[in-house]
């Protein structure tokens, strides 16, 4: 009766570990699987910033230094990411600049009625403003996955096998530009909108 | 109460209601195929001694093939059925920039959960309306009416999207599937049985429990006569009865989206003006028709019930009241304001 219960205990004490150890194989896998979905939207905004200081770069002569600025914050943010691993705090850095640089630029973009008026530069900010929301997203949806990944190991009692399935906490995104950090205001009146 | 919760509280306290609703309704389904089973065993019980002659569920075991064919078959054909029913058309090349900014949506909103990108469906009504069908994640498809696209703007129109894409995460489509056959197989069976009993069936199953045999004993055949009374009455109360449960789910679900669609975008606030400007517009969506309305972001019915709060209203609609989702919505919000801190100027 006794080996039986013994039996039975390593028995399921085995299947846990299995089951704790490819749970946490997983979550690493998701986890690296949302870093190269970063990526991906990384690659798009870079290849479609020529396209849009191309076209706006005749009617906005005079905003040399804002044009400059992206094109500049551009190749150091495709420098970060070469290295092609997972890099956060560094592609973080370099990525948050570009997204500023753009920022200034869509304002100073505001100033010239004829420029956003035009059929293809309308196109283009819907194209890039939508590659813009898509790493917020994508980066929104790797910080989650990576949490998952991080409080899972840590946990009692997954914490046990944490060494064997070689996890090791994955690093957040965290947001480095001040303008990008400021909360929104939200407006809770019970005002219907004009619509 | 429900206001105060934050979205992650909100989408845990919705599983749980859909999973204590579920459980309700196989319950249900099974008293009503296994009821009859019973009563029938217990008059034969009654009448003979020793080995019971009643071995096999005959009545229970019919009723669970056929909702499991009509189960199966409305998931296979049914997403089909409806973009076929509300003339929906794929968007491949957007041919607008409305267009185009919806198509880009729903790409943020896969990429937003991870999945892979839905179909895109756009359908020309005027009415403001979307819904999202399919059999699973990779089959998914997301429609909204020209209608739509034209009132809200872009942070709107995602958070719509949004919510669409909470039905697809979540399995909703799946779940309301299923549901909608048991519904269907339970109103079937309903008016087979008063059929049946109506008829020549009658004398047949009261001569199963009538004590014309002579080893009848007592208290088995007044147990067999209750089981048996009492599953009739279910039996013609089941349309009605699944039809409340049916609904109960699918309004859990609907908050459940909406607290997905918070999840998403982080920015409940967005949906909350959505929904005020599909609500001010509402009319009945022509082209959606009853079979897609549990999975529309409004009932596309624009139902009485739906609007207002109350006993019946609560009972007998596919959407919670559209106020008391806003409520929810902006008690989200707020708790996203107070987690992130004292308002610069708000």
């Amino acid at each position: 009766m006794g080996t039986i219960l013994f039996l039975v205990v390593v028995v399921v004490l085995i299947l846990w570990v299995v089951g704790a150890y490819n749970g946490l194989v997983a979550l690493k896998n998701q986890t690296v699987n949302a870093w190269k979905q970063i990526d991906v939207q990384l690659k798009r905004r870079h290849d479609l910033i020529p396209n849009l200081v191309n076209t706006v770069k005749g009617s906005m002569n005079f905003e040399k230094d804002t044009l400059d600025a992206v094109v500049s914050a551009r190749s150091r943010a495709m420098q970060s990411g070469a290295g092609g691993g997972m890099n956060v705090k560094e592609t973080a850095a370099a990525e948050g600049a570009l997204t500023g640089a753009l920022g200034k630029l869509f304002v100073v973009m505001e100033r010239y009625p004829d420029l956003k008026s035009s059929q293809n530069v309308r196109d283009l900010q819907e194209e890039l403003s939508s590659t813009e929301n898509k790493i917020a997203f994508a980066r929104q949806f790797y910080n989650d996955t990576a949490t998952n990944y991080n409080t899972k190991q840590q946990q009692f009692p997954t914490n046990l096998v944490a060494g064997l399935a070689r996890a090791e906490i994955a690093e957040l995104w965290e947001i480095e530009d001040k303008a990008e950090r400021a909360v929104p205001t939200v407006d809770l009146s019970l005002q219907k909108p004009q619509g | 109460m429900t206001a105060g919760l934050n979205l992650f509280e909100q989408q845990a306290r919705n599983r749980r209601l859909t999973v204590a609703w579920m459980v309700l309704f196989i319950l249900f389904f099974a008293w009503l195929g296994f009821g009859g089973d019973l009563a029938l065993y217990l008059a034969a019980a009654a009448r003979t001694e020793g080995q019971v002659p009643y071995r096999f569920p005959w009545i229970g075991a019919v009723v669970t093939l056929i909702a499991a064919i009509t189960a199966w078959v409305s998931w296979r054909k049914g997403p089909q059925q409806v973009l076929w029913s509300t003339g929906a058309r794929e968007v491949t090349t957007p041919q607008s920039f409305e267009e185009k900014q919806f198509v880009d949506v729903v790409e943020e909103m896969a990429v937003a959960t991870g999945l892979p990108k839905p179909k895109v469906y756009v359908i020309d009504d005027p009415d403001p309306n979307a819904f999202a069908t399919g059999r699973d994640p990779p089959s998914a498809c997301i429609a909204a009416t020209t209608g739509l696209l034209a009132i809200l703007n872009r942070e709107e129109l995602q958070a719509v999207v949004a919510h669409e894409m909470g039905h697809v995460r979540n399995f909703d489509v799946r779940l309301m599937t299923l549901i909608a056959a048991l519904v269907g197989v339970i109103v079937v069976l309903s008016n087979g049985m008063g059929r049946m009993l109506r008829g020549g069936g009658g004398r047949g199953v009261g001569g199963l429990l009538g004590g014309r045999e002579r080893k009848a004993s007592g208290p088995l055949l007044i147990a067999a006569a209750v089981v048996f009374v009492l599953w009739v009455i279910t039996l013609i109360l089941a349309p009605f009865i699944s039809r409340i449960m049916a609904m109960a789910v699918s309004r859990d679900r609907e908050y459940l989206a909406d607290a997905t669609g918070a999840e998403l975008t982080r920015n409940p606030a967005a949906l909350v003006s959505a929904l005020q400007k599909i609500e001010t517009h509402e009319a009945p969506t022509t082209h959606i028709k009853e079979g897609a309305a549990h999975l529309c972001i409004a009932d596309p019915l624009g139902r009485d019930v739906n609007t207002r709060e109350g006993r019946l209203a609560d009972l007998l609609a596919t959407h919670p009241p559209m106020a008391m989702r806003i409520t929810r919505l902006k008690g989200m919000a707020y708790q996203q304001l107070k987690a992130a801190g004292p308002a610069p100027t708000a």
